[in-house]
């Protein structure tokens, strides 16, 4: 299995949509560096639009993500409700 | 038609369908060659490009709405960087050289990168890459520029950064970068796609951009961090374009697959050689390390690239042909271009120095099996004729590799002791080359390789005629830009404005 | 230890970039526009032949048969760099997406008279097509034309002319759901109207000088259909006719057109004013295809306006443009 993950800039706005991500992937590992929060998983992750309102109290559009987004790994697949991010080996 | 009908609320993927792919048409008046011209020649063969997945489905609306948030937040950072003198906050003025490097030779890539994608944006013959090629277009330029008005305030008070334009086309060191860019653009629409939206993005700008500016924070710059990831953040489409792109030529015909493994295989081993660069910023450079260029590499290298490589695997394609060489150089690349560049430093427009006391620990530490063996001989040895009032300096000019346009200085896969040293004759003359990935490139297009501008010869050629003296100065080379560092007037103008600002 | 790094007032080594203090001197900080766009591209020494052309360089000036001494004169007195140009689209997007959420909440489209519907249909829907040929047509600008600062602001017009299109496509939305957009490409494809227009883009797809396209393009085409379509047809007939919802969704057009003449003008009159030869090339280009796009665009004006009214309509659109070219400098 090979790791996937995706990196935010580490400030107010992403700490919700983290906390959101590892709710959704209970077994991903988040990892703090200087300025940026690395969020990995073994072969998939997902972000979950519904899971990133609650915690946000407020609407959320996927594409929201790109403010804050610094790089990924994976196969994409995004839609109005998730992003996906996946390996298929 | 029924007009007034009431419309059926679209999903974000056929929305984004009636918004792009729908805007074309099959034409008919002319044929397809002529508006399309360049799109057969590389023999890739598409027969249905419909079938190209869009990754991230941004309208033009949302595009505007999203980058301008983020184009607020990175000036109001920069500004807020400029008015409060920012700059003296990094650690020490030895960083500065690695974002002087950083604009002499990466932005360059960045502008070029702009009108390439351009060039592929206008080429392809269908709307789905169009759009996406477009659309990296804009954000290149858009990188270029916001790290031009970055480094615009480190120019007002540190020397290197004034000629950056100028030094693009006339520094040896810069050639490098260019060339890859060259080689990218001077290529057909797919090869540039491999070049630069695959194997530069997809495999290699994680490493450019994560640590390093993840680094770049670590020692106070937040101007630099914040260009660096809101560009990544547009790298991340960029590499999901260059991902579907590589998946897309894959699916359409089985004749593409040698093809793409021939243009990877070429641009992986390109684009490491370009990034032993960044490994010496790593390295070298930060003067508060993140990571080392080796950890760097296991993540974003090895880690990212065989998942990928695996997932690719599916297509029958293998993982490029030098990736050994590459991983057998990593503990080694760092120290072999920090040391060429300190020995050539009177024609460097940054400045480099000897590793201090702590520097050397944490280079022995992180590359145990390397760093004390093979390169802390040298660096002692340099450190000695300093000590007695000497300079390490070689003034013999340095043999460019004809493909890669580094000096000759790597050593071989197998044998740290042992400079690499490749020759190939074509038509009557001989070609010199760092290694096997350099020399292999070359004999696959030789006719291209043969034309590439050599700053050294050129140096002897009309008008320079070999005066070293003109040559610097056609170069923008001036002294107070070039040197060790203990002795330049960066250091010590730091090193006065810390003092006026810091209280014990 | 302290660091207070705001207090201190520290004496600048350099007002400016080298190439800029060339150019324009230093006693002035130069402006973001300045250091975003000047020399930026390559100038020299440049590597390889490109293997698609091998006769051209990798940056051409001769791929156009204007002539320059420096393509760096051809400024845009918008002075858009990306962050400018980006603040600026956002803005107008925000007022257009408000404008949408009117039109939707006032059931604007619902209460409005079948024949404004119809034109809106007939003429507005299919030019979301001729809008992607002019993307495609600005990309090639950028691609290929020579320095930044005449090169970049053609890679925001080819993503304006997208946006367009998507404005275009939402509007027919709106009216018509998908079955709109189906029956304005069976249009643009098929019908009579649209032909020559569809022709004369395809023609234009296939030029590769440069400044060729931009001419025709920016300067002649849409300094034809944006005066007679958005001007003309739309803010004046339709809204007459109980349309103003219509012209509320395209306002975009309608400033952008007007903001985006004044940096195609002043291109072309900094071109013209360079040598006579550069003006005897554009007064070629801009006449034999004023009068070509005047013929091609009446049968698309047709579709909203009787014959006669039609024929009134282009040619005062025909004289405007020439009255821009002569202001320009051409045609004295």
């Amino acid at each position: 299995m090979s790791k996937v993950f995706i990196i935010l800039q580490a400030n107010e706005e992403t700490r919700s949509i983290v906390e959101a991500i590892e709710q959704d992937n209970p077994d991903a590992e988040v990892v703090h560096e200087p300025a940026m929060v690395k969020v990995q998983a073994e072969g998939h992750l997902v972000v979950r639009r519904e899971t990133i309102e609650e915690e946000i109290g407020r609407e959320f559009d996927m594409q929201e993500l790109n403010i804050n987004l610094i790089t990924l790994s994976g196969n994409v697949d995004e839609d109005e409700d998730a992003l996906t991010l996946t390996w298929n080996s | 038609m029924d007009i007034k009908k009431t419309p059926k609320k679209l999903n974000v993927k056929e929305k984004y369908r009636l918004m792009t792919r729908d805007l074309a048409w099959e034409p008919s008046y002319r044929d397809e060659k002529e508006i399309y011209p360049y799109v057969d020649y590389e023999g890739i063969k598409v027969h249905d490009w419909s079938k190209w997945e869009d990754p991230f489905r941004l309208t033009m609306d949302a595009y505007w709405k999203y980058q301008a948030e983020k184009e607020r937040k990175y000036y109001a950072i920069i500004d807020a960087h400029a008015q409060n003198n920012g700059h003296l906050n990094v650690t020490d003025a030895r960083y500065l050289t690695a974002i002087k490097l950083f604009l002499q030779s990466i932005s360059p890539g960045e502008y070029a990168s702009h009108r390439g994608f351009a060039r592929v944006g206008r080429e392809f013959a269908g709307v789905g890459p169009q759009v996406a090629c477009q659309m990296q277009s804009i954000d290149e330029i858009r990188h270029a520029q916001t790290q031009v008005h970055a480094m615009s305030n480190y120019n007002k008070f540190y020397n290197g950064f004034k000629d950056f334009a100028n030094q693009r086309d006339r520094i040896w060191y810069t050639s490098v970068a260019r060339s890859f860019f060259d080689d990218a653009m001077s290529a057909g629409p797919f090869e540039f796609l491999i070049a630069i939206g695959f194997s530069f993005e997809y495999v290699l700008t994680n490493l450019l951009f994560v640590p390093f500016m993840s680094g770049a924070a670590y020692n106070g710059d937040m101007a630099t961090c914040t260009f660096g990831f809101s560009a990544q953040s547009d790298e991340a489409r960029h590499m999901t374009l260059g991902l579907e792109c590589i998946k897309f030529m894959l699916e359409q015909d089985p004749d593409n697959i040698p093809i793409v493994q021939k243009w990877i295989d070429k641009w992986f081993w390109r684009g490491c050689r370009l990034l032993t660069l960044v490994a010496a910023m790593m390295d070298y450079m930060l003067p508060k390390r993140v990571m080392s260029w080796r950890e760097a590499w296991n993540i974003y290298g090895v880690e990212n690239g065989n998942a990928l490589f695996r997932d690719l695997a599916r297509y029958g394609i293998k993982p490029p042909m030098h990736w050994d060489d590459v991983e057998k150089s990593i503990d080694h690349t760092s120290h072999q271009i920090m040391l060429g560049l300190y020995q050539w430093k009177f024609g460097t427009a940054f400045h480099s120095w000897t590793p201090t006391a702590s520097d050397i620990e944490w280079l022995k530490e992180k590359y145990p099996t390397t760093f004390e063996k093979y390169y802390l001989p040298r660096w002692e040895y340099a450190i000695a004729q300093k000590e007695n009032g000497g300079e390490y300096n070689n003034f013999g000019l340095p043999k460019l590799c004809q493909t890669c346009q580094l000096p000759c200085l790597f050593t071989e896969p197998d044998d740290p002791t042992q400079l690499a040293h490749r020759e190939t004759e074509y038509e009557g003359e001989k070609y010199h080359f760092c290694s096997d990935g350099c020399q292999h490139v070359f004999e696959q297009e030789p006719e291209k390789y043969v034309q590439a501008w050599l700053p050294m010869p050129s140096m002897m050629q009309e008008p320079l005629k070999g005066d070293l003296a003109a040559w610097m100065e056609w170069a923008s080379l001036e002294p107070t830009a070039s040197g060790e560092y203990a002795n330049s007037e960066d250091k010590a103008n730091f090193e006065k404005w810390r003092k006026q600002v810091s209280t014990d | 230890m302290q660091i207070d790094v705001q207090t201190v007032n520290i004496e600048q080594k350099n007002q400016t970039f080298s190439h800029l203090k060339k150019r324009f001197g230093d006693k002035k900080i130069p402006s973001r526009y300045q250091e975003a766009s000047y020399d930026l591209q390559a100038e020299e020494n440049l590597h390889y032949r490109p293997t698609w052309a091998p006769e051209q360089e990798l940056y051409d000036p001769n791929l156009s048969k204007i002539r320059m001494n420096d393509w760096y004169d051809l400024k845009d007195p918008r002075q858009f760099y990306y962050s400018t140009y980006t603040l600026n689209r956002a803005k107008q997007q925000e007022t257009m997406e408000s404008n949408f959420k009117t039109v939707e909440s006032l059931n604007l489209i619902e209460g409005m008279p079948d024949p404004v519907l119809a034109v809106a249909q007939d003429l507005l829907i299919p030019l979301r097509h001729a809008n992607y040929a002019a993307n495609m047509n600005n990309t090639l600008v950028c691609g290929y034309g020579y320095g930044t600062v005449f090169t970049q602001p053609c890679v925001y017009h080819a993503m304006d002319n997208l946006g367009i299109a998507q404005y275009l496509s939402r509007l027919g939305l709106m009216i018509g759901d998908v079955e709109s957009l189906e029956a304005a490409k069976q249009d643009w494809m098929d019908s009579d109207a649209w032909q020559p227009l569809r022709r004369s883009l395809e023609d234009l797809m296939c030029v590769r000088d440069p400044v060729e396209v931009f001419i025709k393009q920016n300067f002649v085409l849409d300094g034809l259909l944006y005066p007679l379509v958005y001007q003309r047809i739309v803010d004046q007939n339709l809204v007459e006719q109980g349309g103003s919802g219509i012209s509320i969704l395209t306002q975009f057009m309608t400033n952008w057109y007007l903001e985006s003449k004044r940096w195609v003008d002043s291109v072309i009159k900094t071109m013209a004013s360079e040598s006579a030869e550069n003006k005897a090339v554009l007064e070629e280009w801009i006449d034999s295809a004023a009068n070509h796009f005047t013929s091609v665009l009446l049968p698309v004006a047709g579709l909203a306006v009787a014959g006669n009214q039609a024929d009134e309509l282009v040619s005062e659109a025909h004289d405007e443009l020439l009255q821009r070219a002569k202001k320009a400098g051409l045609f004295k």
